[in-house]
């Protein structure tokens, strides 16, 4: 029994003894709603977090698969009591727990992704997704003979509703008879699950599977009944060569050694961040050669224009499903605007609820 | 003192190889004989035996994987328990967990199978938050008890559904509890990304936060809220319940032989309503707890699986309130733990879902030990 103890004193020890040693170093946090090896966003997350640690004056920690909401707000309160310096929080639901907190741990550098609140202490950033679901709309929708895309979609929130709009709105600037038919599957990491959001789409006779989901389960439908699909997060096209034309991906690396430079020469300010092709926080992961060489040329045009300015996603007009102009001719939505879709493009069949 | 609370013997995966007869044959030409007496301090030790058991299967593993076994088992237990703090984290993620159990375990007691404290969660979550958001700006003292009312009769009336069912309809409880857990979700998020959505949340599914008098207070300097209150007067009431009225006596009896419950006419029907509205009714305080004091509003991230962990509680527990409260705080001190030993030796996080199964897994088989014991079978 004593002998136990001693033990235990002595693990406990060491457990003080590396924290002291790392003390000099700074220290980034990590955050994650769903496990590093979803081969989707987190993972495209940890991809820079991986970057930041082969950095020599840096130590950093992930957490993954933490739940939102009260799980959450007691993770960033014992990094925070760490004196962990900069805390990064990738999911939506973290957004409150992580105010909270950062208002009691003033020293520390909160950045959550996705969410629109900030204090002293936090700020947000997210990138313009919606810029590469258009040109990956461009790509499927040169690529439909049945002319019914499948959109396997995660939850009814404005991110995914205006990723899903894009996405339209490329598939309708190379082919005005495509419709998108979207189905829910309200989790964002649940392979099984999103896999059979997918079937019930190829069943109403989708050629192609686009996706907003963390996992490539719809890819892994798509291939198995041998149709094209559109990837998500990162390039997916190891899960289904076959069929994986193209995936609209992050790149955070940049974008994170940029908020870690700041925070540590002490210039880091509070605010929200939403970059879009032009900074390369998101981008087009390279076609596959099943697309065909004038259709990639074409996309990669627009890419061009997208990220020189000439171009805007959303720009008017633009109606929604029953075909009220949301958007008039010639105007380009402001971000708020943006931020909070909650409706519809025509050319989706589906509902946002 | 706590033993005239103590649950039935035999868990119900027991009941898989515990037949009518009384003895089996094993291949080694043993026998299991069910202990006809009752231990009692050999079977605290089969059960730390138990748990020790599952910790070394964990440090084998993190040594599998490259770490110290020592250190890591060290940080599991310097973040559940090795600090103030870290008290404070394990008892207030305890608190759901505990009142969900303890209603599953009334339901128990009286073999009722109610796997729907999840969705009677739920229900307790909306009651409470449709009384925060219909009545805001009242003071504490008119809110909270209000919220507690409806949370306890959301949550009871969607228990009492399967109960009646049960009777009426003679339809399976476990069946019609675990489908009602799903048709409680899709309701709450037919909620809050529908009719209770709130104006300023950018389309984001979460009602509005709740005014001050909704939230519950903390206590003192400390980040423990006010529902700890609640589950300790609750697991009091529940354990005068059973120990000292007539209702409470009925329901156990009946628990441990229906027939004979019957026989002896006891109001078996009306047993069965009364313990499905209590099992549901502090499962919903539970989701009122958690709207309350954590979220501080309803959102779809309030479901996180307390429902369905209830019950593993309730079972270590063996149904005692006093120790489901124990098998909650300490099952939170291995979730809160598990993530200190995740941060610092960036273990996965299944590390910490494995050593949930393994533990329950040598309890379960320690239970075995604890009613049975093998026999050198004899030759007749």
């Amino acid at each position: 029994m004593r002998k136990g103890l001693v033990l235990l004193v002595l693990a406990l020890l060491m457990a003080v003894g590396t924290t002291q040693a790392a003390e000099k170093k700074m220290k980034v946090g990590f955050v994650y709603v769903s496990p590093v090896g979803d081969a989707g966003w987190s993972y495209a997350h940890d991809v820079a977090r991986q970057a930041i640690e082969a950095l020599p004056d840096v130590e950093v920690k992930y957490l993954e698969a933490v739940n939102e909401g009260a799980d959450s707000e007691r993770v960033f309160l014992n990094m925070a009591r760490k004196k962990y310096d900069l805390i990064f929080g990738t999911s939506f639901g973290y957004m409150d727990p992580m105010l909270k907190v950062s208002k009691r741990f003033p020293k520390t550098v909160f950045m959550h992704c996705s969410g629109y609140k900030t204090s002293e202490n936090m700020g947000n950033y997210f990138g313009r997704m919606y810029q590469a679901r258009y040109l990956s709309g461009m790509v499927a929708g040169s690529m439909t003979k049945s002319n019914v895309l499948g959109y396997v979609a995660a939850f009814p929130i404005p991110e995914v509703i205006r990723g899903i709009n894009a996405f339209t709105l490329g598939v309708q600037a190379v082919n005005p008879d495509a419709e998108v038919r979207v189905v829910w599957t309200k989790t964002w990491y649940d392979p099984a699950k999103e896999k059979e959001g997918a079937k019930s789409l190829l069943d109403v006779g989708a050629d192609v599977i686009a996706q907003h989901q963390d996992s490539p389960g719809p890819q892994e439908a798509a291939q198995e009944r041998g149709v094209y699909s559109i990837g998500y997060n990162t390039d997916m096209s190891s899960f289904a060569p076959k069929s994986h034309l193209v995936a609209p991906i992050w790149n955070w690396t940049p974008f994170y050694m940029e908020v870690l430079k700041s925070v540590k020469d002490g210039s880091w300010k509070s605010g929200s961040t939403w970059n879009g092709l032009a900074e390369g926080v998101v981008d087009l992961s390279p076609m596959s050669d099943l697309v065909p060489a004038d259709v990639q040329a074409r996309v990669l045009a627009r890419r061009d224009e997208i990220k020189k300015g000439d171009y805007v996603v959303f720009s008017g007009p633009v109606k929604d499903q029953a075909g009220t102009v949301r958007i008039a001719e010639g105007a380009v939505p402001a971000d708020g605007e943006l931020l909070g879709m909650d409706w519809f493009v025509k050319g989706v069949v589906g509902t946002t609820k | 003192m706590l033993d005239a609370v103590g649950g039935t013997d035999v868990p119900p995966i027991l009941l898989l190889i515990h037949h009518k007869d009384e003895s089996h044959t094993t291949m080694f030409d043993l026998t299991i004989r069910k202990r006809p007496e009752t231990l009692g301090w050999t079977a605290a030790l089969i059960y730390c035996g138990a748990v020790v058991m599952s910790l070394v299967i964990s440090a084998g593993m993190l040594l599998f994987q490259g770490n110290s076994p020592l250190e890591g088992l060290g940080l599991l237990l310097q973040g559940a328990f090795g600090s103030s703090y870290a008290i404070e984290d394990c008892l207030i993620k305890a608190i759901p967990i505990y009142l969900c159990s303890l209603g599953v375990a009334i339901a128990f007691r009286l073999q009722i199978w109610n796997i729907g404290a999840e969705g009677q969660f739920a229900f307790g979550a909306i009651g409470a938050t449709w009384v925060a958001i219909s009545f805001p700006g009242h003071s504490a003292w008119v809110m909270i008890p209000a919220m507690m009312a409806a949370a306890f009769l959301f949550g009871g009336l969607w228990g009492v559904i399967p109960a009646v069912l049960k009777l009426k309809a003679k339809a399976n409880e476990i069946i019609v509890t675990l489908m009602l857990n799903y048709i409680a979700i899709l309701f709450l998020d037919y909620l809050v990304y529908g009719p209770w959505k709130s104006p300023d949340s950018f389309g984001f599914p979460m009602t509005q936060e709740f005014s001050a008098g909704a939230i519950i207070g903390k206590i003192g300097e400390t980040n423990l809220n006010w529902g700890l209150l609640i589950c300790v007067l609750s697991g009091l009431v529940i354990y005068v319940f059973f120990r000292f009225t007539l209702m409470g006596f009925e329901l156990k009896a009946s628990g441990e032989n229906v027939r004979a419950a019957r026989y002896a006419r006891l109001p078996y029907e009306r047993l069965v309503i009364i313990s499905m509205f209590l099992s549901g009714a502090f499962a919903g305080w539970a989701g009122f707890v958690e709207a309350s004091a954590t979220l501080n509003r309803l959102q779809p991230t309030i479901m996180v699986g307390y429902g369905y962990t209830a019950i593993v509680v309730a079972w270590l527990a063996r149904l005692n309130p006093f120790y489901i409260g124990i098998s909650s705080f300490l099952l939170a001190g291995l979730r809160v733990g598990v993530e200190n030993l995740q941060l610092e030796l960036q273990v996965p996080a299944a590390f910490g879902e494995i050593m949930e199964g393994l533990i329950l897994l040598t309890i379960l088989a320690g239970t075995f030990f604890v009613n049975y014991r093998f026999a050198r079978r004899q030759r007749p």
